[in-house]
């Protein structure tokens, strides 16, 4: 019997090397796996590069890991936000790396690594500092910019509804980035608010197909977001 | 000089937005063009977050906090609406499917040119969100901002001292001076002036020249 679904925390986070890059979902704290994200830093993994649209806020969750001097470098869209204090000590102090993305070519890195396509090319960023020292190339008289697949160790996502064979859905805008997350690692685990019956969800509406996912663990975030 | 304040400036935007238009509005001022779109006229709002047919903030006692826009604050959805994934949602915006992007920006020039994600090129900590996506992949470019800064130096300029966003990619400025297209080949031509705005003191504030039609 194919069973995703596991029961402690240890379990969830078993394997997670040292040096792993790392996805982890979510659009400021709507779709953030914060408790896959608690379990990471107990876990004890270090090294870590970590792909994320926000660089963190606040001295918890993946500020926290940052914090801890266990996140070697960081791929976001998005780091200055209100809060992000860790983050900008870190890098002030040049104790951590930063790679800058264009969200829309962050997140279509990440579809292409899970599609199983090396690179791309796409106008974006073109003629800007962060398409500097990329190939550039010219389709249809528009010049477009080489960019290459965002491939994860592992995906840390959030999810609604997930079921024993890993197939979930989303709860409105906390989907964004987790369905491509989840397609673009090769351990992909995914913490939800509700574990159903196999055959529960309708087929028509499930988001992400249980083949993008790995291990599917039940978590409370609390009555507001029930 | 009496000009638009930041209300008058969204209202007047929003007037130009025709029915049936896609439109994504970015994070300031950008946003406050929502509230002036009158509802009975169907203008379908996407927000870069996986929301297409995004409504108004809700009552406090309504919040549903699995539900924000690209600021982070709650919304609604409008009967139609839909949610996506980011690539979806990038697609949209990539694809040439967004009829209108409204942004803000520190400069613009003369040339199309915008500028509104980093400060220098050694910016502690620069943040570009979807600003170079929204730029390359947007129908239509509008910018809304003040007409200067807040120490008097102008925004409206010849060409764009911070790092860019977008090459060549605004259609059209909105500030609390007036309305100003970007012309190719010509440069800023005065489409509209604020109540009490004379184009002398139009020109007065801008970096670049002001042509007429």
């Amino acid at each position: 019997m194919i069973n995703k679904i596991v029961h402690s925390m240890a379990e969830a986070m078993a394997g997670i090397r040292d040096g792993s890059t790392v996805l982890i979902g979510g659009f400021g704290a709507v779709g953030q796996p914060d408790h896959l994200i608690e379990g990471l830093i107990e876990q004890g993994a270090k090294d870590l590069v970590c792909v994320a649209n926000n660089a963190g806020t606040g001295r918890q969750g993946l500020a926290r890991l940052m914090e801890l001097g266990r996140v070697r470098k960081i791929i976001c869209s998005f780091p200055r936000s209100q809060g992000s204090v860790v983050f900008e000590e870190l890098y002030r102090a040049g104790k951590i790396e930063l790679e800058i993305v264009p969200q829309g070519t962050l997140a279509e890195r990440m579809r292409a690594a899970g599609a199983g396509i090396p690179a791309f090319f796409t106008p974006t960023a073109v003629g800007t500092i962060l398409a500097r020292g990329k190939e550039h190339r010219e389709f249809h008289g528009r010049t477009h910019v080489l960019e290459e697949a965002l491939k994860g160790d592992v995906a840390l996502i959030e999810a609604w509804e997930g079921d024993r064979w890993g197939n979930l859905t989303y709860r409105a805008s906390g989907r964004n980035f987790n369905p491509v997350m989840a397609m673009a690692a090769d351990l992909t685990i995914a913490q939800v608010m509700h574990i159903r019956e196999l055959g529960e969800l309708v087929p028509e509406n499930v988001h992400t197909p249980g083949i993008f996912v790995d291990r599917v663990i039940r978590v409370d975030r609390g009555p507001a977001w029930a | 000089m009496q000009g638009f304040d930041r209300k008058a400036m969204a209202a007047r935007l929003a007037q130009d937005i025709p029915e049936g238009w896609v439109v994504n509005l970015g994070i300031g001022i950008p946003t406050m063009v929502a509230d002036h779109v009158p509802l009975e006229r169907e203008v379908i709002l996407h927000s870069e977050n996986g929301i297409l047919g995004m409504g108004p903030a809700p009552p406090p006692d309504k919040v549903d906090p699995w539900l924000v826009n690209a600021g982070k604050q709650p919304v609604t959805l409008r009967p139609g609406g839909s949610f996506c994934h980011h690539a979806d949602s990038f697609a949209m915006i990539r694809g040439g499917h967004i009829d209108l992007c409204v942004l803000g920006a520190f400069e613009v020039a003369e040339n199309g040119d915008i500028a509104n994600w980093a400060t220098s090129e050694n910016d502690t900590a620069p943040a570009v969100g979807g600003a170079m996506d929204l730029g390359a992949g947007a129908k239509r470019l509008w910018v809304i901002m003040e007409h200067t800064t807040k120490d008097g130096r102008p925004k409206l300029v010849e060409r764009c001292g911070y790092p860019l966003t977008t090459p060549r990619a605004v259609k059209r400025v909105y500030t609390n001076l007036g309305v100003f297209d970007v012309v190719p080949e010509r440069g800023f031509v005065v489409r509209d002036l604020a109540p009490g705005v004379t184009l002398a003191q139009a020109q007065a504030a801008s970096g670049a020249t002001l042509h007429t039609q």
